[in-house]
């Protein structure tokens, strides 16, 4: 019995075309064949996709959790409402806009 | 679901306990927020994600077993694929939850040797037998329909990688029920004989299905901080109840009888009331003592060891060919 932790893949998945390809869920696999084979037979049962991503997780570079507030918190609406367009009031006479 | 190194890391500093985290997460909770794998948690609400999501994937993956009995014996092709469909989704349905708990920094290897060797739990419904095709009809429509309405509260469960899970899950396991509603509307309109079936299925299937949902509240010892902390939002009995009220109409279409005697309309409650449960039986099959608790496992451990050569198979490839990409030769 082997008890060694395969690789992590993360699965993404384009649904239609016109569409980008969505993060699914994850599976382990030896090599990223077997991945592609695997995310096929466990995420695509029901004509989900017309391609699939699979990318070993260990590649994926991650925004810290801890630094949230000061990455994301300027661009927060209440911080720059200026960058909506509900931001600008225009009369109602000019039409849709 | 996502990036278990990362989560692996982190895991320390969760296990820091901090009333002031502790305070900050139930305040996020509260506003319906969703826990992601790399976000602080308290040690206890990992463990119990990490039990409950392993348990819940454990029961996928034994649940086959149970269905498994049928495939080769459907009585038509039409019904073999159908069956196979729904095998080949119990088994999807364990990885996806497999993915979801593994988010929580346990491995992969870590959870199914639990469950080989006994330690961990999975739905007692699968410790009992299929003995006639009439019970995989009954299975799709009660266990299916008790999962459901397990599962759908879960979809909106605190911790995201779960509830992602579930949604999935949730999506496929409507054809299970239709399935096997389906399939119990054949007998039941079929020859005495196959109605008698049918209704053999149900008396057999009923009692354990109404136990799915757990003891009942008042024995519950997890319920209370698993509702505190939105990973269950409805109690063990009122998830009993509702599917007490959806089955019983169910059962009368199909012209079958519940076993259950004190069966009745509450026009006060506008509920169906059961009789009494057999708790006594509902521990001995959880304690181990069901009627098929040994073969699952060891049937479970014959498919593990059986399957080692194709995954030593699998590895040795992989091997070999980043052996031959890393060789300054074998470059093309």
């Amino acid at each position: 019995m082997t008890d060694k932790n395969w690789p992590l893949y993360e699965v993404f998945l384009r649904p239609r075309n016109g569409l980008s390809h969505k993060h699914v869920g994850s599976l382990h696999a030896t090599d990223d064949e077997m991945a592609l084979q695997n995310a096929r037979d466990v995420y695509t049962r029901r004509g989900e996709a017309l391609s699939i991503w699979v990318v070993p997780s260990k590649a994926i570079v991650s925004s810290e959790p801890s630094e949230r507030e000061m990455l994301f918190d300027p661009s927060m609406p209440e911080r720059k409402p200026y960058r909506h367009p509900t931001f600008y009031d225009i009369p109602d006479e000019v039409g849709h806009m | 679901m996502y990036t278990q190194a990362l989560s692996l890391e982190r895991q320390q500093d969760s296990n820091q306990e901090d009333p002031e985290r502790t305070r900050r997460f139930q305040a996020r909770i509260d506003a319906e927020e969703r826990i992601e794998p790399t976000d602080w948690m308290p040690a206890a609400y990992r463990q119990t994600l990490i039990r409950q999501i392993s348990q819940h994937a454990h029961s996928e993956i034994i649940g086959m077993q149970p269905e498994g009995n049928w495939l080769t014996r459907a009585p038509s092709l039409k019904r073999k694929l159908q069956l196979m469909a729904k095998v080949q989704d119990e088994a999807g349905h364990g990885l996806y939850l497999y993915g979801a708990a593994e988010t929580l920094g346990v491995s992969r290897e870590e959870l199914v040797g639990q469950l080989l060797s006994g330690k961990a739990k999975y739905s007692s419904i699968f410790n009992y037998p299929t003995l006639s095709w009439a019970d995989i009809g009954a299975i799709g429509w009660l266990v299916d329909g008790a999962a459901i309405m397990n599962q759908i509260p879960i979809c909106r469960c605190s911790y995201g990688p779960y509830a992602r899970a579930m949604v999935l899950i949730c999506k496929e396991e409507s054809f299970h029920q239709r399935q096997g509603y389906e399939t119990m509307m054949a007998l039941a309109s079929g020859t005495p004989e196959q109605k008698a079936m049918a209704q053999d299925a149900l008396n057999r299937w009923w009692w354990p299905s109404v136990m799915m949902f757990g003891p009942s509240d008042k024995d519950s010892v997890h319920s209370e901080q698993a509702m505190r902390w939105k990973i269950k939002r409805f109690t063990n009995d009122e998830l009993r109840q509702k599917f007490v009220d959806a089955t019983v109409p169910q059962a009368k279409y199909l012209g079958l009888y519940i076993p259950d005697p004190a069966l009745t309309w509450n026009e006060a409650t506008r509920h169906w009331d059961i009789g009494p449960i057999d708790w006594d039986e509902f521990w001995r099959v959880v304690k181990g003592d069901g009627p098929c608790n040994r073969q699952r496992l060891s049937a479970k451990r014959a498919a593990h060891q059986d399957g080692a050569w194709v995954r030593e198979a699998a590895e040795a490839f992989a091997a070999k060919r980043a052996a031959r990409r890393n060789s300054p030769i074998a470059a093309e």
